[in-house]
């Protein structure tokens, strides 16, 4: 049977070669008169080209019977949700891989369409809708710096030398900086970084491009000090210091460090900062972002990330007077008689933001600061605060 | 027979091995050298291949190309045995274990189009080795592989701490560390004569 099948094939195979080298060989003959032509038998053409058949033949059967045989069900939501993921493998969604995830999500009920962080919220609609699972509302993240003691800020216990990687230099006993909670600005972070989102200041500390920073957490890894820390990239105010030390030693070491004063505290409108183990502390949850605490701070040891803060302003022809707005200005900046057109006190208003979606008329902008503002926020920004 | 296997074995491993004296398999030794983990999931899926690929060679060399006189066709069909297999190996893995599949599969893919790979059947098919020197010199050059790829990915690990010029950075000093090991690898010749 095999035999009988085998002799056919090759009777049609050399029948249809028979026609092909008729036709072929005169050709060859009169293209490339010498060497082409050579001696090369007309057998060793057919037998060439029969081989060379029959094994592709017997490669595609099998692989045809193997593909059959071993085919995998894969969900075809699997192969989606990967083409929606950005491909980086970074882990930050803790599987193994977007591929790995991919299966997660599509597989298991539990896992949440919101994990990968470097695809933020938009990745996390395309798997919901992929997957019909529902996208909570995913609250943007970026890695902040929490030192702003550069070279020029801070003391140095001794002049490091060794290998330039915070890694190495930690282990010089905890590295050359004063302060033990302290960036040491060898740029491991930045190293580290799959984005190129670290960049490092003049003053050897890491900048981080709040465009390019997905919140994927390597750099959160790579720090020996655990200077870096994820937090939401709305609430823009932090208290840029991780020092624990009293504030008399912090004030030696460094002079934009957290010295524990408690000025912010008292300032707080929300009672959002509380002092723990001599560092002040923000509760995110309850900050309000006003910027209150910036100005206040003795040190400048608060960081406000936004760049420059606007300002309230009430249209008179939209204002019905509802009081809604000064009753949620933490600062008391709006005042009016009820019923009647209110004003926003320029003097006043720290530019937080929070009476313009409260307005039911839509009566509030927020606009850029007016001119004697600026001035005074230009003198403010030229503190030598570095992050 | 099995004395010369033996010699075949360790030679492939050592004296002539394909990195380090043939300077062959070059693109994959620096492209998964730079992590340790990658370089051993290389190390096992090519040494795997190689000895399968070996088998299948020597068999269709000697009992399809040979008769027919067509030792002229090594290359083409060589290659064809080794993508046919390795795709079947691909598809086998996926549903057989998974697991393996996801740790190994890539480096199924750069297999297929790597020199070594194709450089040990046709030093089997010049040299008419016999079947069990086939896998002898598969194996030997399986391990021999293994053996560069976990050398230069335990430096490239230490490399990434050191403070190496600007312009010697990345591939170059790679370039350069291969070089020394080769040279260290000289001491071999001569161990055994073939």
């Amino acid at each position: 049977m095999y035999e009988q099948m085998t002799n056919l094939l090759i009777q049609i195979f050399s029948q249809a070669l028979h026609l092909v080298a008729n036709r072929l060989v005169p050709l060859v003959e009169a293209g490339a008169p010498v060497e082409a032509s050579g001696n090369v038998p007309t057998s060793t053409v057919y037998t060439t080209l029969i081989v060379l058949g029959a094994l592709g033949i017997v490669f595609g059967v099998a692989l045809a019977l193997v593909a059959a045989r071993f085919v995998v069900k894969m969900d075809p939501k699997v192969e989606q949700v990967r083409e929606a993921l950005p491909g980086a493998n970074c882990g930050a969604c803790g599987f193994a891989g977007c591929m790995g995830y991919a299966e997660a999500v599509v597989g298991n009920p539990d896992v949440a369409v919101s994990l990968c962080a470097p695809g933020k919220s938009a990745v996390a609609e395309k798997i919901a809708v992929i997957t019909g699972k529902r996208a909570e509302k995913m609250e943007p993240k970026i890695a902040r710096v929490f030192c702003q003691g550069g070279t020029s800020l801070s003391q140095k216990k001794f002049i490091y030398t060794g290998v330039q990687d915070c890694t190495a230099a930690v282990l010089a006993a905890g590295g050359d900086k004063s302060c033990e909670y302290g960036c040491l600005g060898y740029a491991t972070c930045m190293r580290a970084c799959p984005f190129d989102a670290i960049t490092m200041s003049a003053d050897n500390l890491p900048i981080i491009s709040p465009e390019k920073c997905t919140a994927c957490g390597k750099c959160v890894a790579a720090c020996p000090k655990q200077v870096i820390e994820l937090a939401q990239s709305s609430k823009a105010v932090v208290i840029s210091c991780h020092s624990r030390d009293k504030g008399v030693d912090t004030k030696k070491k460094c002079q934009v460090g957290c010295i524990a004063c408690g000025i912010c505290v008292r300032t707080c409108p929300v009672d959002a900062i509380r002092i723990d183990n001599n560092l002040a502390r923000i509760d995110h949850a309850k900050c309000i972002v006003c910027g209150l605490c910036v100005r206040k701070c003795p040190t400048s040891a608060i960081f406000d990330y936004i760049p420059e803060r606007t300002r309230a302003y009430i249209d008179p022809a939209k204002c019905d007077g509802l009081d809604v707005c000064a009753k949620v200005c933490p600062v008391n900046a709006i005042s009016g008689d009820l019923r009647k057109v209110h004003v926003v006190n320029q003097q006043k208003c720290i530019g937080c933001g929070m009476c313009a979606p409260r307005c039911p008329k839509k009566a509030i902008t927020m606009v850029e600061a007016p001119p004697a503002f600026a001035a005074e926020e230009k003198t403010k920004a030229e503190e030598p605060v570095a992050v | 027979m099995w004395q010369h296997v033996l010699t075949i074995f360790i030679a492939s491993a050592l004296i002539n091995n394909f990195v380090f004296s043939r300077y062959l398999g070059l693109c994959i030794f620096f492209g998964v050298t730079k992590r340790m983990e990658t370089a051993i999931g290389m190390s096992f899926t090519f040494t795997a291949v190689m000895l399968v690929e070996a088998v299948l060679n020597w068999a269709i060399y000697n009992y399809v190309m040979t008769p027919y006189h067509l030792g002229f066709l090594k290359i083409v069909i060589f290659i064809g045995t080794v993508a046919a297999f390795v795709q079947a190996a691909d598809t086998i893995m996926k549903k057989v274990a998974p697991a393996l599949y996801y740790k190994l599969g890539i480096y199924l893919a750069l297999i297929v189009t790597n020199c070594i790979i194709l450089a040990v059947p046709l030093i089997n098919a010049d040299e008419n080795y016999t079947l069990f020197e086939s896998m002898g010199l598969a194996v030997g050059s399986g391990l021999g592989f293994s053996l560069a790829l976990t050398i230069m990915a335990s430096i490239r690990e230490k490399l990434e701490l050191a403070d190496v010029p600007k312009s010697f950075r990345g591939l170059p000093i790679s370039f350069v560390l291969t070089g020394l090991i080769a040279l260290a690898f000289l001491g071999f010749s001569g161990m055994i004569t073939l």
